[in-house]
């Protein structure tokens, strides 16, 4: 008796067990037919367009619902440019607050600082964008813009790029906006990856006599740097996505425009904006190539960087 | 043997206290450590003998509420004195570390790195001071197929020399080995206790071990020291032969510690 017993407990679990394995497997393999699923739909929902403008789409600054004329070339240009704007200014912000959060600061601040960040990151989007329509924008059109025009705007080759109406409201100010969103990001994964460095590599390169700069610099940043560039795509995906904030303060206008004071649109926004409106196959096909153009950039980006991180490890002699 | 050489002091410890916040981990040290010579702090976990040596490059002021008070004077300076540049300390004293500590950074530029803070080298003189530093640390004939390889590619024993190469690419006076072999194999801890006593023809080496054995083979002066105190410092064959001390006795012939 005891040992049936024994094989019957035996059977169950060996049947919970492969329950339990075919459960993971559909879990990952979902993931892939969903990937595979919307892949595909966006291929399909965008076939109208595709046949209508064929590669002309990408380079097509036309947006006229009207005669049925569409061009994605204004909302690609906004949405790489304004994420563009926003690593620029976040990277290195980020790596400020995260080199002072893990070497510099008091030990009672680094607490506060950090959750303070961390509750940024929380913030949903559609506050930023408010914020950048009735704060942001007005005062960096009242204060900033003007200086901008007045000293950037002169120069000689980048000077188109910084000239045009301080409306506040514009490519740039998108940037911005999108900067401010993406630093909790990048910053804390930053500054988590930082912690992470044994203390005793840091003292060597202390022992050695140098300044918390080249310690930082020479050793905790090579020593860090997938963690650093997945910080980096993390904050640069949130960008190249981001609808509601960029929706606000960017201006909506399906405008070719060099300068980054202009309204301009982004390919989220754009959809943001349209879909309800959109009527006629052909409108709503275009809205749906934009979306597939806007998976197709961020895939892209993605393997950029591995490739950069492949060429980063290469470099450094592992693979030599 | 020792006595017959003629012993200049190199550091001199007088009055040492350290404080983690409130505790104090070293009570009133004074000793002073000869040039051109290795001396050895022995003891048990906790007593104080890593602390010690991490005066010595005030590495402890890293971290807030690290404190020494008294002196240690190298070459007629105090080097606990506020006005101490540090940068200036640490080229002359060196500090190696329990375990390797490679940068993620070529073979070459690992030693490079510290020569390049304190001075501009021609690409020449460069070459031949990482050569030089390798060569002093055994490690020439290893790698010097593959300089531009990364130093974490090394083997254990072979990062710990990269690591001693690296601290005597600045061309310190001191150098401090706090545990070196402590996370080696055998063969490596032979390689490494061989080359300190190259090494000590011209650095003065101070080194921490928690091996008795390996104090007595490397070392010509040792500190015993326990919670916090110095309990006794000699030269090594007396301090192992013929302790003054009962608890040196105690430690060192393994019925305590």
């Amino acid at each position: 008796m005891p040992i049936s017993l024994q094989e019957a407990h035996h059977k169950h679990q060996n049947l919970l067990d492969i329950l339990f394995r075919g459960l993971t497997r559909v879990s990952a393999f979902g993931v892939l037919a969903l990937l595979v699923a919307i892949i595909v739909s966006l291929i399909a929902g965008s076939l109208p367009a595709i046949h209508a403008f064929g590669f002309g789409f990408l380079t097509s600054s036309d947006w006229d619902p009207v005669q049925d004329k569409f061009g994605a070339l204004v909302p690609i240009i906004g949405t790489l440019v304004t994420s563009g704007i926003a690593l620029l200014i976040a990277i290195p912000v980020s790596f400020g607050i995260a080199v002072y959060l893990t070497e510099l600061a008091p030990r009672f601040l680094r607490r506060p600082l950090g959750i303070a960040i961390e509750l940024l990151a929380g913030i949903p989007s559609i506050i930023y964008g408010m914020w950048g329509l009735f704060v942001f924008a007005p005062l960096f059109g009242d204060h900033i813009e003007p200086w901008i025009n007045k000293h950037l705007g002169q120069m000689s080759v980048i000077g188109p790029f910084f000239s045009g109406p301080p409306m506040g409201i514009g490519v740039l100010a998108a940037g911005i906006i999108l900067a401010i969103m993406v630093i909790p990001f990048i910053a804390s994964v930053m500054r988590d990856v930082f912690e992470v460095v044994p203390p005793l590599l840091k003292e060597s390169a202390y022992g050695l006599g140098a300044t918390t700069w080249e310690v930082v610099w020479n050793v905790v940043l090579p020593y860090t740097k997938i963690g650093v560039v997945g910080g980096i795509m993390l904050g640069l995906g949130r960008a190249l996505g981001e609808t509601m904030a960029v929706t606000f303060v960017i201006g909506n206008a399906h405008e070719l425009s060099k300068s980054l004071l202009m309204p301009g649109n982004s390919i989220s926004s754009a959809l943001a904006n349209e879909f309800t409106e959109a009527v006629g196959d052909l409108y709503t096909s275009s809205l749906i190539e934009l979306g597939l153009i806007l998976f197709f950039i961020t895939f892209v980006v993605l393997s950029l960087a591995r490739v950069m991180l492949y060429k980063l490890g290469q470099r450094e002699g592992r693979a030599a | 043997m020792v006595a017959e050489k003629i012993i200049t002091p190199k550091l001199a410890v007088r009055d040492l206290n350290f404080f983690y916040g409130t505790f104090r981990a070293l009570n009133d040290i004074n000793l002073t450590i000869p040039e051109k010579m290795v001396t050895a702090f022995i003891g048990p976990s906790g007593c104080g003998k890593s602390t010690l040596l991490r005066t010595f490059n005030r590495m402890y002021q890293l971290y807030p509420k690290q404190k020494a008070t008294g002196e240690v004077m190298l070459d007629g300076e105090n080097i606990l004195d506020k006005k101490q540049d540090l940068n200036t300390l640490r080229a002359k004293i060196g500090m190696v570390f329990q375990k390797p500590t490679p940068f993620p950074m070529s073979i070459y530029d690992n030693i490079a790195f510290g020569a390049r803070l304190y001075e501009r080298l021609s690409r020449h003189d460069m070459d031949e001071r990482v050569e030089w530093a390798l060569k002093k640390a055994a490690l020439w004939a290893e790698v010097k197929d593959k300089l531009k390889q990364s130093g974490t590619s090394l083997s254990g024993g072979q990062q710990q020399r990269l690591c001693i190469a690296r601290a005597i690419a600045v061309k310190p006076q001191v150098l401090l080995l706090d545990e070196p072999t402590s996370a080696l194999d055998p063969i490596s801890t032979a390689h490494i206790e061989k080359l300190i006593d190259e090494l000590k023809a011209e650095f003065t080496i101070v080194i921490v071990t928690h091996n008795m054995q390996q104090a007595a083979r490397v070392s010509d002066y040792t500190a015993y020291m326990y919670l916090g105190d110095l309990i006794e410092f000699g030269d090594t064959s007396t301090v192992f032969t013929n302790p003054r001390r009962k608890e040196t006795e105690d430690y060192i012939t393994g019925r305590f510690g």
